[in-house]
């Protein structure tokens, strides 16, 4: 006779829930132990500076090197990094470094002046296709030595005066000059050990394993297991290591947002990196609580194919870029505090103002639709909006379009693609309206409008304007900061007027931050020098 | 027997090759390429990428080289992640899967075979409603509503688990539960629909009259025929479950190989599609040769034919 099953079973969950009942969580443990759990939003796919694009793996790579400049925890305005002092040249074409004499690599080699210049060298090697090559275009003729025009790397504007001395000449002069150096694309890497581990310059150079790692940053990576964990150690040879609080990182990529909230929930991670958007409400009705909501430097936007009938009006886009109420859509439909977006270029970016025109004006958008010959929407080629499927861009675009109809009688169709489908129809201009959206890299207008000037890779509108060629150029070449940015505004204000693209809002991040995390502050980029977080223990 | 095994054997390799050659220019005709972005990369970068891959070939050449690599049991650089080969990415993920898997089966075996036999034997008693009922269960409620319901009680409420992650032996429980709890539905109702079938035949009577014990007669002799249904669901089945789980795996947050073979077709990793895809392609081959074997083996009707 056999016995069922079920109770046995149960006898035998029971048992082992007796054996480990609640534990001490990863949370409690790591406060303990000084060990930050950080949710990732994606796994890295790799953590070489100079190959990384994405935010997920910068978030590792500001804790495992470190540039010349760093970056302020508040609000990221460079402070000393390996350079301990800098001076520029009263025409900003110069910027002199001075390296600290107590800057090592994680193996107890100095970090050089001609450890910058080679690393330099090899992002813009035009074999490795470093995806932010295009950063170091600032330098004299590097842009000529990445494309291959300049073929003798002493002509680009990097020079190692001695040991501890670095000198860059750019091309043009770049207020934001000093914010473009905490990027990765800027940080050292050890040659000698690239070179042991495969060719330095080529894709696929496996030196960013543990065993092989060497960094020059506060962390030293540790452990890297891809889709499961990467773990750094405070660096004991790093200059400032007597500042840094944390005795570890351990950094858990979390492909699904539902189930980190539920990690977080169950005490496994200190900070997530999102939140479902089903969720914001409920954590928002405890004020105290866990939930962050800061701007974010990244505006989700429309580009309109301008090559298209109906499209290629000039009014006919501006009435659709005016006829979209972006305040019900960041209240009703986004819900993550996310700000309308009148401009392209988000707010808070120091200094600059951008000119805010897009204010949703229904008559007037009629009356523009009418002006240019389709009165009530009649005669117009229907419209497709494509987007792909992940995440809200289709209640987004649903409401976009029931305002549309609404509004201007303008009969839009929604198309569902798949990401890298819609990106390549994207790049043949094989569409009508698109979703899209831009992050800024660095703090500065540039990095948002240099999206649409004619020859940029990324414009993807068929929209070219001379002038507004012009004004970024002058602007590049224009010392003066206050007169500088007042032509980025103008430039600005012409996108906005021609509007091959329709803003819709810009973004926040929204993650959980466990009370325990201390040093952790809103910032744009959303990047965080993590040797000044620290852990306390929640009373 | 031998013979039988041989001949199948050879008969994997033609379709090992139509399955790599159909894959291959699938993925190609696929819009999009391994170097799509968001931000697009300057077209210069991009030439020098496609040309440092060999995208830059002939696709005929392209697909030459692919085979030749495939033959010397080289599967390619991951485009995705730059640093390692797909042979890499294999070896590091299929032993997860393989893990959750097996445990999963386990799990899926005894609870479908116990839940399977008692429903038979207890045949419109109170013991085969409540495993029917629970095999009903297991095979309408979705695994993605599952996982996270047995997180909320055991990891979130009760506290005695990892909600998610591949860290420490206990966090084998929660994943292998849901998985196996869908697997032991159907082995349950095909237990139970075998077994009721060989137990009204003519050699049980004959066992019965004997005075063969109860146990004896279910276990000994009514097992065995009641088994083939399960067996021949088995096979398919085994191999899914050993290769891996999207929707477990996500839910999971296990680096595990299921996740991998879908993303890849998300980031046209080529070659990492390539590969898992000969990979599962082997295996199904495999285990479906393994249970034609055990079927002849369980039911003497049948020959190695």
């Amino acid at each position: 006779m056999r016995r069922p099953f079920l109770p046995w079973l149960l006898c035998l969950l029971l048992g082992l829930a007796a054996g480990c009942l609640r534990r001490e969580s990863p949370v409690d443990q790591g406060v303990r132990e000084r060990i930050l759990h950080r949710g990732l939003a994606a796994d890295p796919a790799e953590i070489d500076p100079h190959v990384i694009s994405g935010l997920p793996e910068i978030n590792v790579a500001t804790a495992l090197f470190e540039g010349l400049v760093a970056e302020d925890p508040a609000d990221l305005h460079p402070v000393p990094g390996v350079a301990e002092r800098w001076d520029a040249s009263a025409d900003g074409l110069t910027y002199t470094f001075h390296l600290r004499a107590d800057a090592r690599w994680s193996n107890g080699e100095p970090v050089t002046a001609a450890d910058f210049v080679r690393s330099i060298r090899r992002v813009l090697s035009p074999t490795l296709g470093a995806d932010y090559a295009t950063m170091l275009y600032v330098l004299l003729n590097a842009e000529a030595y990445h494309k291959g025009i300049q073929a003798d790397f002493a002509h680009v504007g990097v020079q190692a005066l001695d040991p501890r001395t670095l000198r860059f000449t750019l091309e043009h002069p770049a207020p934001y000059f000093l914010s473009l150096l905490t990027h990765p694309a800027w940080f050292p890497v050890h040659l000698p050990t690239l070179e042991r581990a495969g060719p330095p310059e080529q894709r696929g150079n496996p030196w960013t394993r543990p065993a092989t790692f060497v960094g020059n940053g506060p962390f030293v990576l540790t452990d890297w297991r891809p889709g499961e964990l990467l773990a750094a150690v405070k660096s004991p040879t790093y200059w400032d290591a007597a500042a840094v609080r944390l005795a570890a990182i351990h950094f858990h990529p979390a492909a699904d947002v539902d189930s980190e909230e539920r990690a977080y929930r169950a005490g496994q991670l200190h900070l997530t990196e999102s939140l479902p958007v089903g969720k914001v409400d409920t954590y928002r009705r405890d004020a105290a609580g866990p939930l962050q909501i800061s701007p974010f430097l990244d505006t989700y936007f429309y580009r309109l194919n301008t090559t298209r009938p109906g499209l290629g009006n000039v009014q006919v886009r501006q009435a659709l870029a005016l006829a979209i109420d972006r305040a019900a859509l960041v209240e009703k439909v986004t819900r993550g505090g996310q700000q309308p977006a009148r401009s392209f270029t988000p707010p808070g970016l120091a200094g600059y103002a951008p000119p805010a025109s897009l204010d949703r004006d229904y008559t007037r958008a009629r009356a523009l639709l009418a002006a240019a010959g389709y009165p009530g929407g009649r005669g117009l080629p229907p419209l497709e909006i494509t987007i792909n499927s992940s995440g809200n861009h289709r209640v987004i675009a649903e409401a976009i379009q029931e305002m549309w109809r609404r509004e201007l009688g303008v009969d839009v169709r929604v198309n569902n693609m798949e990401q890298a489908s819609l990106l390549a129809s994207r790049r043949t201009l094989d569409y009508q309206i698109m979703r899209a959206d831009w992050a800024g890299d660095y703090l500065d207008p540039t990095t948002f409008l240099k999206v649409f000037t004619s020859d940029s890779s990324n414009n993807h509108t068929g929209w070219k304007n001379g002038e507004y060629d012009r004004l970024l150029y002058a602007a590049d070449r224009t010392a003066d900061p206050a007169a500088r940015l007042a032509l980025l505004q103008r430039a600005e204000a012409l996108l906005l007027h021609e509007v091959p693209i329709i803003p819709i809002y810009h973004f926040t991040t929204v993650r959980l931050v466990h009370p325990s995390v201390r040093g952790w502050h809103h910032t744009l980029l959303d990047r965080h020098p993590y040797k000044h977080v620290w852990l306390e223990p929640v009373p | 027997m031998l013979r039988f095994i041989a001949r199948r054997l050879l008969q994997v390799i033609p379709v090992l090759f139509v399955i790599i050659t159909a894959t291959f220019f699938m993925v190609r005709f696929v819009p999009g390429g391994p170097f799509t972005a968001e931000k697009a990369v300057p077209p210069e970068i991009l030439r020098n990428l496609e040309a440092h891959y060999g995208l830059d070939q002939p696709l005929w050449r392209q697909y030459l080289n692919y085979l030749g690599r495939v033959v010397r049991g080289d599967l390619g650089p991951s485009f995705k992640y730059s640093n390692r080969s797909v042979n890499e990415i294999i070896a590091d993920k299929l032993p997860v899967s393989l893990e959750l898997g097996a445990t999963a089966l386990a799990v899926a075996l005894v609870l479908g075979l116990g839940l399977g036999v008692l429903a038979a034997v207890r045949r419109n008693r109170w013991p085969d409603y409540l495993a029917s009922s629970v095999g009903m269960l297991g095979i309408c409620v979705p695994t993605f509503v599952m996982g996270p319901l047995l997180v909320l009680f055991f990891a979130i409420r009760l506290g005695w688990l990892n909600a998610s992650g591949w860290y420490t032996l206990p966090d084998r429980i929660l994943p292998a539960l849901t998985l196996g709890f869908v697997y032991a539905a159907y082995i349950m109702r095909l237990t139970r629909g075998g077994m009721l079938e060989v137990l009204n035949q003519d050699y049980i009577r004959t066992a019965r009259a004997k005075g063969a014990s109860e146990v004896r007669i279910v276990l000994r002799h009514a097992l065995r025929g009641g088994l083939l249904p399960v067996v021949a669901f088995l096979g398919p089945g085994i191999a899914g479950i050993l290769t891996g789980s999207f929707v477990i795996e996500t839910i999971f947050q296990i680096p595990g190989l299921g996740r991998e073979f879908v993303n890849s077709a998300f980031n046209r990793d080529y070659t990492l599609v390539l590969g898992t895809v000969i990979l599962y392609a082997g295996l199904i081959i495999g285990l479906n040769l393994v249970v034609d074997v055990v079927q002849v083996w369980l039911n003497p009707k049948l020959k190695f034919e």
